[in-house]
């Protein structure tokens, strides 16, 4: 396979479908809107469907549905409608319906929202924020295979810049293995014989098979996430070796911040860029690994301050941690804002390296 | 059979039932719904196609008490649940079981939007005018006068607004093939509520449409009257405001 041209959306659209997705279903708004069109447009030549639906509220539970009958399926949303989908992501989670939610969001501001979720239980979202369109496709695959290995609603986090980027890519289908069985899902084929399914958050099965019940059920799921949070985590250190400032970022800002930490080396500066690429699970120990040598670290994210939390839980008080940034910016794609730009951040990265030298 | 003098009813079980314990009140209307529903399912031969999906409420019980396959969703959610479902599962007999409070409360958006994009699904709403579940609140569905928890004097309309009919509206959109209301509190009402739902599960697995049946269903412990007064209430109040009978189909 060659590489192509494509739309950040209508990659991660054909990546989806080359993961085996056949059903979508979503609600415009910017900027994930793109990526309905794609689906729109690419799921019936694979006897896919894509639902136009009614409200988020709809999608997502239109997407627990074809999960939960054996499909690989998805959605998306970015802001607002993400935080309308809170609901049924929570209760697909104990409920362990897989699917994966494009969260298209409209910048930074929506880290909590992702990484904290909104929806009620004990449950974690695992999430992946690729930095540009080709990584963007490569988590769209290995989003599916988690989601059905975990049996876990996951989410990428994405962006204006994935979404409408033009970039060249190859979108060919992974491999991860043989896909587990579903053995739990609904097909409606055992009705009468005794050993009919049930799919439901408190687990209480059938008079004649009865379930572990909630507490159990649950129990097990806290579990399960306890594991995913062990071996799930992904990040990507650059010149974190003998750096004395580290750089966090995260999604799309990171690739700003490598450029930043590149030209800033080239000044003989000791930088280094950390990026966690799964933001569920934060890659704590990795983070902490990486600022072994350093003396501060400085958190950019395009918002008032949200992973900075994250950061501080992993590198402890032992040195400072900074915030760069600080402000939320629309980047829906009407606009970008003034912060995500090189100079921006090399300036600020430089004052604090400067500031460092001089106590 | 008899078993030392005393007499025993060989099965009073309906088919695709499970005996085990259950919850629901003395009285209770929805458990004579679950009997149609599953008699229906066994007798259309739908029990090996058949995938429920239902809502929050004291009927939700069934997911437990079938031999069918079930998916308990969020509250109000269950027709854009059973829309993936059914998207996915063609060949499936897919219908949700809900109450008042979960279609003409929480999820009325769903239901219409199921209903207009004529998905071929089975909607049964279990209509006993109150949030049986929660302790006897007033639902979208409580009738005028009616007294619950959260309308002390009764439901009026000057207060509390008016009493949502679903049915009608489900049958004012194109998309559905089929709508009927039936009750629970009479042999007679019984066995014409039984044939509504079998006509609503073939013209939705003959892929005619999105179906709807309302039962009106009693709940003497929501409506505080002594059990045997549930039928007599049903027939005197709701049906004053939800009247029986078919209120549309395709043919
Ligand atoms: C989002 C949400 N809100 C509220 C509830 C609480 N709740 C559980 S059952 C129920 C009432 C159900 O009423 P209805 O559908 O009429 O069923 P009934 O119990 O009367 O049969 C409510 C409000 C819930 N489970 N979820
Ligand atoms: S509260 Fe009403 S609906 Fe619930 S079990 Fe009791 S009688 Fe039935
Ligand atoms: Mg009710």
């Amino acid at each position: 396979m060659t590489a192509r041209l494509l739309q950040g959306s209508d990659a991660v659209a054909r990546s989806a479908i080359e993961a085996g997705c056949r059903f979508f279903a979503g609600y415009p708004m910017l900027p994930f809107t793109d990526l309905l069109e794609s689906m729109a447009r690419l799921m019936p030549a694979v006897d896919g469907v894509c639902m136009n639906a009614e409200s988020e509220i709809e999608a997502v539970n239109m997407a627990l549905g074809a999960g939960a009958a054996g499909a690989r399926a998805a959605t998306g949303s970015c802001g607002q409608g993400i935080a309308l989908m809170q609901e049924a992501i929570a209760e697909a989670a104990l409920n362990e319906v897989p699917f994966v939610v494009f969260n298209m969001a409209r910048g930074q501001q929506d880290y909590f929202q992702a990484t904290r979720g909104g929806g009620w239980g004990d449950y974690r979202t695992l999430c992946l924020a690729p930095k540009d369109v080709s990584e963007a496709v490569e988590h769209t695959q290995l989003l599916f295979h988690l989601a059905d290995r975990y049996r876990a609603p996951v989410m990428m986090y994405g962006d204006y810049l994935i979404s409408h980027t033009y970039m060249s890519v190859e979108v060919e289908r992974r491999d991860y293995g043989p896909r587990p069985a579903k053995d739990w899902a609904l097909d409606g084929r055992r009705g009468g014989t005794g050993r009919s399914r049930q799919i439901w958050t408190w687990a209480m099965g059938k008079a004649n098979d009865p379930g572990p019940g909630p507490d159990r059920h649950w129990q097990r799921i806290a579990e399960k996430f306890d594991d995913m949070g062990r071996v799930e985590s992904r990040w990507e250190a650059e010149r974190c070796d003998d750096a004395e400032t580290v750089v966090v970022s995260f999604g799309t800002a990171a690739a700003f911040v490598e450029q930043v930490v590149a030209e800033l080396r080239e000044d003989g500066l000791r930088v280094g860029a950390f990026r966690p690429v799964s933001l569920w699970p934060f890659p704590e120990a990795a983070l902490a690994e990486a600022c072994a040598s350093a003396s501060q670290v400085l958190v950019f994210e395009v918002n008032a301050g949200q992973m900075i939390d994250d950061v501080r839980l992993s590198i402890g008080r032992r040195i400072p941690v900074r915030p760069l940034g600080r402000v939320s910016i629309d980047f829906s794609g009407m606009r970008q804002g003034e912060i995500l730009t090189v100079p921006w951040i090399r300036d600020r990265v430089r004052a604090a390296v400067k500031e460092v030298a001089v106590k | 059979m008899t078993d030392g003098g005393r007499k025993k009813v060989a099965s009073a079980l309906a088919p695709l039932q499970l005996s085990g314990e259950h919850h629901l009140c003395p009285g209770c209307g929805h458990p004579v719904a679950w009997r149609l529903l599953l008699e229906v399912i066994a007798e259309l031969q739908l029990a090996g196609r058949a995938i429920g999906v239902v809502g929050h409420g004291c009927y939700t019980n069934i997911v437990q008490l079938a031999d069918i396959d079930f998916l308990q969703c969020l509250h109000g959610r269950a027709p854009a649940v059973a829309t993936g479902v059914k998207r996915v599962q063609p060949e499936a007999a897919v219908f949700t079981l809900q109450g008042d409070g979960d279609v003409a409360s929480e999820g009325l958006a769903e239901v219409l939007h199921a209903a207009a994009r004529g998905e071929r699904i089975t909607t049964i709403m279990l209509n006993n005018g109150v949030f049986g579940d929660t302790g006897g609140q007033m639902t979208a569905a409580s009738v005028i006068g009616q007294r619950t928890k959260t309308s002390l004097d009764g439901r009026d309309a000057e207060t509390h607004g008016y009493p949502v009919p679903v049915a009608d509206l489900v049958a004012s959109l194109a998309g559905s093939a089929y709508v009927a209301r039936g009750s629970v509190n009479h042999a007679g009402s019984i066995a014409q509520t039984k044939r509504y739902m079998k006509r609503a599960f073939e013209l939705a697995v003959g892929g005619v449409g999105f179906t709807f049946v309302e039962v009106l269903t009693m709940c003497p412990t929501g409506w505080f009257l002594p059990t045997a007064d549930g039928p007599g209430y049903l027939d005197g109040t709701f049906e004053q405001t939800y009247p029986l009978g078919v209120l549309k189909d395709c043919r």
